[in-house]
């Protein structure tokens, strides 16, 4: 996973709430291999015409905001389906920290699993800075993961809490599999209870058992 | 004083890592042929899996559910289930593929096999996991990352969430489904109102209902942005695990009983937050919308965005009604559908098929209509009652176990513009096909649209068999 330290990019807002994972990435596309890319995936039905051509309507094919690394959105912002692959189009179309009042809960963890910054800002926050990016179309926002502040255009800083353990991740960009590994015995010590409480749940209890 | 929550998740609890996260065991896994990337992650870092065992896998999300299905001619969507059998076997994971009558959607065979029980924690890389919470687990969805770790672990890294209780009080009027009341739930605290919250379902409406009904229920939370839904096992769940082929048996059974009783929170438990609902109130509930939220009785009108106080707000509900081809203040009664979908984790089980072959009894289809079973033994069950009968002499489709048209991943797609009554979970923009537009709903009231062409209100036609 890719380290998230600082980053000050292009933002784009995205206003309306409730935005799904279905919009994020149409489920048909879920079959791709990753390796491929995700990138073309991503809010595929609405960025681009049926035609192929771009939706020039749609805020990510307007030109201020095609390089935006940082997403501002409204509430519930990947509500919906569980699929990864949200977050893997959001990230090859080249997302690296998305700031909203609220995330769908699957939506989040997985960013975080990506090296995505997800972060909860109230919900008079998020507004104003989607106001300002309006405003000045193209305007940069500073993100700092150490110091947990997200800069908006009017230069105005604003703190954000993000779990020690989550950040941390981030910060180290941690393969998360290998420091579960360390805690291998307090694993093994809760099977061994688990076989005494719930035996039947051992080698599946399947059919035979 | 611990609520059901607090109490598995005290179980299950193998440490406490740094930063408060808790490093959380996972009694059962169970995976689907929507996951490959996990597989080939885990293999590419020359993990393994640890306890293969335990797991059990089922095709459902792009198997074929009729002849000609687009999933069987499409390389790439059988490349899918095809990765999972391959996987399954070389890790010696027990997969129920396809022609296997245990075969079907995920949340509605691990009921089925007994594989969900009371007080275990449950995973499975789909957010409708929070469906076997009805047991009174605590069941979530996870993302493939996640399924990776836990994989190889057994184990999954979490943040405790809070925990809110909605209470369904009074008594559920004739005709009103648990769809219905998951629905009104859904409208009341929002599509958002869930979010970082494991729900805890209780009240005498939710005690009634039986196991089919509870799924239907907490298979929704995550529409109300919960991740886990729950409900108290009591002897409805003993009842329904009685005699399932992963169910524990002989002393076993003993056993468990003596630890599935004390899993509910107890009387002074506390809760994080707290809504309730008056049962009587709920009325056959159809959505009109692009969200879950966006739920009405039947009786109402599509709403107008004008009436909406929030700018944003207000042009959601704008696209919303664009996206659905809907005029504000047409009766919701007289919007005509162009097909019908019975199926899903949401409603495909026996009971649910029961319920729309009732409204269809004796009636004809006027446009088309699917029925897709669960799973291969509520298919067996079903015909063995005679439903495919009745469906089929009302002119509905009888079909193959799978996800089909819930999903829009599998070939079963509606066509842009086409307008679905549905008995899924979902009616966001392009979920059943790109452009095609959704209506949730129960299975009775599914049917009925089927057969009179428009949302009706499903108590008019079971009034008029009576008299």
């Amino acid at each position: 996973m890719e380290p998230f330290t600082t980053l000050t990019a292009t933002a784009v807002p995205m206003d309306l709430p409730n935005i799904d994972t279905d919009r994020i990435i149409p489920a048909r596309f879920l079959r791709k291999p990753r390796e491929a890319g995700y990138q073309q995936f991503f809010f595929h039905d609405v960025r681009f015409n049926p035609d192929g051509s771009e939706n020039g309507d749609f805020v990510l094919n307007q030109p201020p905001f095609r390089q935006a690394k940082i997403l501002v959105t409204a509430e519930n912002f990947g509500c919906g389906s569980s699929r990864e692959g949200a977050v893997w189009a959001l990230m090859h179309h080249g997302i690296r920290c998305v700031i909203g009042p609220s995330f769908g809960d699957i939506f989040m963890e997985n960013c975080f699993k990506n090296g995505v910054l997800a972060i909860v800002v109230p919900a008079e926050t998020a507004a104003g800075l989607r106001g300002q990016l309006h405003a000045r179309p193209g305007a940069p926002v500073s993100v700092d993961l150490e110091r947990q502040t997200v800069t908006a255009p009017d230069g105005t800083a604003h703190p954000f809490d993000v779990h020690p353990f989550r950040k941390q991740a981030l910060l180290k960009g941690q393969d998360e599999i290998a420091f579960t590994m360390e805690y291998a015995q307090a694993i093994e010590a809760h099977e061994a209870r688990r076989a005494a409480e719930m035996p039947w749940l051992l080698s599946g209890g399947g059919p035979a058992a | 004083m611990p609520t059901m929550f607090e109490k598995i998740w005290r179980r299950h609890v193998v440490a406490e890592g740094p930063g408060g996260q808790t490093l959380l065991y996972v009694d059962r896994h169970l995976l689907h042929d929507g996951s490959p990337e996990a597989f080939r992650r885990l293999r590419a870092a020359g993990r393994t899996v640890r306890r293969p065992g335990e797991l059990v896998a089922t095709a459902d999300h792009y198997v074929p559910t009729g002849v000609g299905s687009e999933a069987s001619a499409n390389e790439e969507i059988r490349g899918m289930v095809e990765a999972l059998a391959r996987n399954s076997r070389e890790l010696g994971i027990t997969q129920f593929g396809p022609g296997d009558v245990r075969q079907g959607i995920v949340h509605v065979i691990g009921p089925e096999q007994g594989l969900t029980q009371p007080g275990i924690v449950l995973v499975c890389g789909d957010s409708h996991t929070a469906t076997h919470g009805a047991f009174g687990a605590l069941a979530f969805g996870i993302g493939s990352t996640e399924v990776e770790h836990v994989l190889a672990t057994q184990c999954l890294w979490q943040r405790k969430p809070k925990v809110m209780r909605i209470t369904v009080n009074g008594t559920r009027p004739f005709g009103v489904a648990a769809k219905d009341v998951i629905l009104a739930i859904i409208a009341k605290i929002g599509a958002a109102g869930g979010v970082g919250h494991a729900i805890e379902y209780a009240g005498p409406v939710i005690r009634g209902m039986s196991m089919e009904e509870r799924m239907t229920v907490c298979n929704m939370s995550i529409e109300a942005g919960a991740r886990a839904g729950m409900i108290a096992p009591d002897e409805t769940t003993f009842a329904y695990l009685e005699g399932r082929p992963y169910a524990p048996k002989g002393a076993h059974r003993d056993q468990a009983l003596a630890l599935w009783k004390a899993v509910p929170s107890d009387a002074d438990a506390v809760f994080d937050s707290e809504a309730s609902l008056d049962a009587a109130a709920i009325a056959p509930t159809v959505t009109w919308g692009t969200s879950p939220q966006d739920a009405l009785p039947i009786s109402a009108r599509v709403p107008d965005p004008a009436r909406e106080g929030d700018h944003f707000r207000r042009e959601a509900m704008g696209r919303a009604l664009d996206y659905m081809g809907l005029r504000p203040g047409t009766p919701l009664s007289e919007i005509a559908v162009d097909r019908v979908f019975i199926g899903s984790c949401t409603n495909s089980r026996i009971e649910d098929l029961r319920a729309a072959a009732a409204v269809a009894r004796g009636r004809r289809a006027v446009v088309t209509a699917w029925v897709v079973p669960g799973s291969g033994l509520i298919k067996r069950a079903a015909e063995a009652e005679g439903l495919h009968e009745i469906f089929r002499a009302a002119g509905f489709e009888w079909r193959e176990p799978g996800c089909s048209m819930c999903i829009g991943m599998n070939g079963d797609t509606a066509r842009a513009g086409e307008r679905v009554a549905s008995t899924s979970n979902r009616n966001f923009e392009g979920r059943q096909g790109k452009g095609a537009r959704t209506h949730l709903m129960s299975p009775a009231m599914a049917a009925a649209a089927a057969v009179t062409g428009r949302l009706t209100d499903v108590r008019t036609l079971v009034a008029v068999r009576a008299e």
